[in-house]
């Protein structure tokens, strides 16, 4: 019989087969969906992380684990919902307005996603007005915005404004991107700056703690 | 394939200042011909940009080229090319483009009736067709203001046109991060090869109605994406160096159809594509950290004709405005590279191969594009029957480089990086014998949400 333990081990080793197979197993064998969640999935991601972050795997390797994750929830969201499990945190994420990089961006969201996050991402070139739209419509507790352009940052700046002057004084707001810095995230009102996707984990969890 | 040998097939005649078909500006600037010319591209802090900023825009614009090109004639350079890379509400409306074209050529005149400083501008609009995902390449407003641009610019009296294309790079950003040497190689050699003969086509056609040059193009959305991937340790250097090699093939394709250089800078595959056509090429390498870090500071110098900074924000510091800043540290690079070949060929050779021996041994993607490796790899390019068989056989001379440097002790051996040699040598293995089989496989694969196959294979059968 297949314990939680493996089920972490093929995701970490982004076996994807592997934990195809395992997951009815475990569903079957009377395993709560909320422990193969929180003892098996997140902490598997969470070890991925750390490699990551660590320089010990590059992000191939990291999304083989994505993959392998996403795998199991394929089988595991039917019966959360069913036993009225929801995520802890919803986040939405986007590339400003003007702005058409993406790869930092997605990968934030896949590291989002790996700890445990319902990540929806709107994409690139976003405006202030489908954030707004997209806050009011999936309530989040977090909101990242993505810009790689001098030129666009004030738009990320912008966008800020917006969705602050809309009221979601409380929503906790990420930014990042290759110009961006710490002390220009505190000087357009955001909560938190992550410098790279392998810190966004921490830089949310740290904002969300605040 | 149009190129079928090489127009420099001794690594030793692969060199900084000379390219066997030089080109000369109607002011008798000639790329290639012996002098390295200092490239300035520049652009704005942060700052929106749209039609109620453009006073401000324009002062911005304004300062830079008054401020560089005196600078650059106080240090008596007899020549400057200046490079206005717009910002894509620059290109998405012409009208606020051309504003900024028309100041710098005027201040490239009057720097030329003040100082009798020959400088020259290449407009390099923005490729804004992804702006719609997936990205419409063959038709639209995007694709119609982009053209409209490269005609207005010409017709005022731009020189040089060029442009960072992105055909391709809807499938390529993820190819990278998924380190999928297939995908790689359909993004750049398929698709890739496909949009650019469509859209260098139309380029060309606008240069010649202009008496202006198609310059070139360059694979920076693609082969310095991963270089930066690289930088940060996302992605192994080994098959960002593989990728670097493969992109030659899509930059290739400007040429084919009419290009005639500079290349443009931010090509660090251009030493290849000047092995095989012969026409001059711009480099940026130490001089352009202010835009981004690279692992080829020096050796990227090996072999330009141009020497640029990528891009600088008109910013202060404490030397003055950044642009005049990097004007001056590109003049001295330059006065370096001159001083030697107006030595003789021993010395330009000399230093040279300085530049080439203090980058190669650190980092793969330096080695990749030393004068012997471009030269290894153009001759694998232009021996191949198709683009997708030149991307196959570039990847493979890059992997034997790459495994002969590492095993041979010249580059450092990890063992988390040269596990992806074979990696990528078993991919290139299962590769099919032909482009419709692999295009077949490739459709099947390739997330259809991200990428319009209509948009590459118009009118054919793969569509």
């Amino acid at each position: 019989m297949n314990t939680l333990e493996d089920l972490k081990t093929a995701v970490i080793n982004g076996k994807r087969k592997e934990v195809k197979a395992i997951m009815p197993d475990l569903l079957d064998s009377g395993f709560e969906p909320s422990a193969v969640l929180e003892q098996a999935l997140i902490p598997a991601m969470s070890v991925v992380g750390e490699r990551f972050k660590r320089n010990e795997i590059f992000v191939p390797e990291m999304l083989v684990a994505a993959r392998a994750m996403k795998e199991a929830m394929a089988q595991l969201e039917p019966r959360l919902v069913a036993a009225g499990i929801k995520p802890q945190y919803t986040a939405v994420i986007g590339t400003v307005e003007g702005d058409l990089h993406d790869i930092g961006k997605n990968l934030v969201a896949t590291m989002w996603k790996g700890t445990g996050f319902e990540v929806i991402d709107l994409g690139v070139n976003v405006s202030a007005d489908a954030f707004l739209a997209a806050i009011d419509q999936h309530k989040p507790h977090l909101v990242g915005l993505s810009a790689l352009l001098t030129t666009t940052m004030p738009a990320m700046k912008d966008t800020v404004a917006a969705i602050r002057n809309a009221g979601h004084t409380d929503l906790k707001i990420l930014v990042g991107g290759a110009p961006i810095t710490d002390s220009y995230a505190a000087e357009i009102g955001a909560d938190g700056y992550s410098r790279d996707a392998a810190s966004a984990v921490d830089a949310a969890r740290k904002a969300l703690a605040a | 394939m149009k190129f079928t040998k090489l127009a420099i097939s001794n690594p030793v005649d692969l060199i900084y200042g000379n390219a066997p078909h030089p080109i000369t500006t109607r002011h008798g600037m000639v790329i290639g011909g012996g002098t390295v010319y200092p490239e300035l591209n520049f652009t704005l802090p942060d700052i929106d940009i749209r039609k109620e900023s453009m006073p401000a825009i324009a002062r911005h614009y304004k300062q830079i080229v008054t401020d560089a090109l005196e600078r650059a004639a106080e240090l008596d350079v007899p020549a400057v090319m200046l490079e206005f890379e717009t910002l894509p509400p620059m290109t998405e409306f012409p009208d606020l483009g051309m504003e900024v074209v028309d100041i710098l050529l005027h201040g490239i005149e009057h720097a030329r009736d003040k100082y009798g400083l020959r400088a020259t501008l290449r407009c390099t609009p923005n490729d804004n067709r992804e702006f719609v995902r997936p990205p419409v390449m063959r038709g639209g407003r995007y694709l119609d203001a982009m053209l409209e641009l490269f005609d207005r610019s010409a017709a005022a009296g731009t020189e040089f046109l060029s442009i960072e294309s992105v055909g391709g790079k809807e499938v390529h950003d993820d190819a990278l991060v998924n380190g999928d040497l297939r995908a790689v190689m359909f993004a750049l050699c398929v698709l890739g090869v496909r949009d650019m003969r469509f859209l260098w086509e139309h380029i060309v056609a606008i240069a010649s109605k202009h008496g202006a040059y198609a310059a070139g193009d360059t694979a920076c959305g693609f082969g310095n994406t991963a270089m930066v991937l690289a930088e940060r340790k996302m992605i192994p250097r080994l098959f960002a160096s593989v990728v670097r090699a493969i992109t030659a093939v899509r930059s290739l394709v400007a040429y084919e159809c009419g290009a005639v250089g500079p290349g443009k800078d931010c090509g660090y595959e251009n030493p290849i594509l000047k092995a095989i056509t012969g026409c001059p090429m711009s480099m940026e390498g130490k001089t352009a950290a202010c835009a981004h870090l690279s692992p080829m500071g020096n050796l990227a110098a090996a072999t330009a004709d141009l020497w640029s900074n990528e891009s600088v924000q008109n910013i202060k510091l404490l030397g003055g405005m950044a642009p005049t800043c990097y004007m001056e540290q590109l003049v001295y690079d330059c006065r370096l590279m001159n001083c030697a070949s107006g030595e003789g060929k021993e010395s330009a050779l000399t230093l040279r191969n300085w530049l080439v021996k203090s980058d190669a041994g650190h980092d793969p993607q330096a080695l990749i594009i030393s004068p012997e490796s471009s030269v290894r790899i153009a001759e694998s390019i232009v021996r191949s029957k198709s683009h997708y068989h030149a991307g196959i056989a570039a990847a493979r001379t890059a992997i034997t480089i790459l495994r002969e440097a590492t095993e041979g002790g010249c580059l450092p051996s990890d063992p988390r990086e040269t596990s992806w040699l074979q990696r990528m040598e078993d991919e290139l293995d299962e590769m099919p014998d032909t482009e419709d089989e692999f295009i077949d496989e490739m459709l099947e694969e390739v997330d259809r949400t991200k990428f319009n196959p209509d948009e590459y294979f118009f009118g054919q059968p793969h569509a």
